[in-house]
């Protein structure tokens, strides 16, 4: 049967990942309540927020060496004001058969970001972004990157958050 | 991701989510989020499709504003191809989802990482 909706992960993975051998399939993060913030405490509008932007796409500089990768796998940032032509992602987790990484803003929108600051729609974007890898160990995610990109973001001011997942 | 999401929230910054994996997304639960139903890698619009990029940020940037409560989800209004076979083919036996290079990195990284957590270094 074809789908014709959205695909369920979470039952795809799981049965992936049983029939290649591991055992205890992954518990994906499940809360009975969201926070949420409302815009109108911020207090201004958005052609006065400065935008803070995380992603999932473990992204590199075209010109950076491969290093060896820090296993500790922490958050880390790199300037908003590289152009996209400069970027790269490394991220490998992504559906290698259907789609590609090639195009930067297909994930990581920079170039539109900066386009809504010049036209007013937006008053800023912060001078960095932040790489946050995905971790099976949802407690390192809450105790250790969470806290890092909100610490991060609140040195520059960040008024809003856009996070784009891979 | 998610997680990461709801934290900024809890700390005064109101976020928005983009993705393609929906189920994951909201079965964890975040403030705000815009589905896209395109393969995982391209939860800001078609590669080099600048019209429809501009458009799915556009939705955020309006749900960010708008959103009165958590958990608001909003599709942007793009369907990847008529044919449909690509969601039925990822996570098969007949496109394994990472590479061979890539599984055994990820094998490695986890087996550095769990001897890293073995000596009390993370």
């Amino acid at each position: 049967m074809p789908e014709t909706s959205h695909v369920r992960y979470i039952d795809k993975t799981r049965a992936y990942y049983q029939a290649e051998g591991y055992g205890t399939p992954y518990e994906w993060a499940h809360f009975d309540h969201t926070p949420f913030t409302p815009f109108a405490s911020v207090g201004k509008p958005l052609s006065r927020c400065r935008v803070g932007v995380v992603t999932t796409a473990e992204m590199a500089r075209r010109d950076a060496e491969p290093g060896p990768e820090d296993p500790r796998r922490l958050v880390y940032s790199l300037p908003t004001d590289a152009s996209v032509e400069e970027l790269q992602s490394r991220k490998t987790g992504f559906d290698r058969h259907a789609t590609t990484l090639d195009d930067v803003d297909s994930y990581l929108p920079l170039t539109h970001l900066h386009r809504f600051v010049a036209e007013g729609r937006v008053g800023g974007v912060a001078p960095r972004f932040q790489t946050i890898h995905f971790e099976y160990s949802q407690r390192k995610t809450l105790a250790v990157d969470a806290p890092e990109i909100l610490k991060q973001m609140r040195e520059d001011r960040v008024d809003v958050a856009v996070l784009t997942a891979i | 991701m998610s997680l990461a999401a709801r934290h900024l929230e809890e700390g005064g910054i109101p976020t928005v989510v983009f993705g393609c994996a929906r189920d994951i997304v909201e079965h964890c639960g975040v403030p705000r989020f815009v589905f896209s139903d395109f393969p995982l890698g391209n939860p800001t619009g078609r590669p080099y499709d600048l019209d429809m990029q501009r458009q799915v940020l556009s939705l955020g940037l309006d749900l960010l504003v708008e959103a009165t409560a958590p958990a608001t989800t909003v599709v942007a209004p793009y369907e990847w191809n008529a044919d449909h076979s690509w969601k039925d083919k990822i996570f098969s036996k007949e496109q394994p989802f990472l590479d061979s290079d890539a599984t055994r990195k990820w094998l490695e990284d986890k087996e550095r990482y769990r001897a890293l957590k073995a000596t009390g270094k993370i």
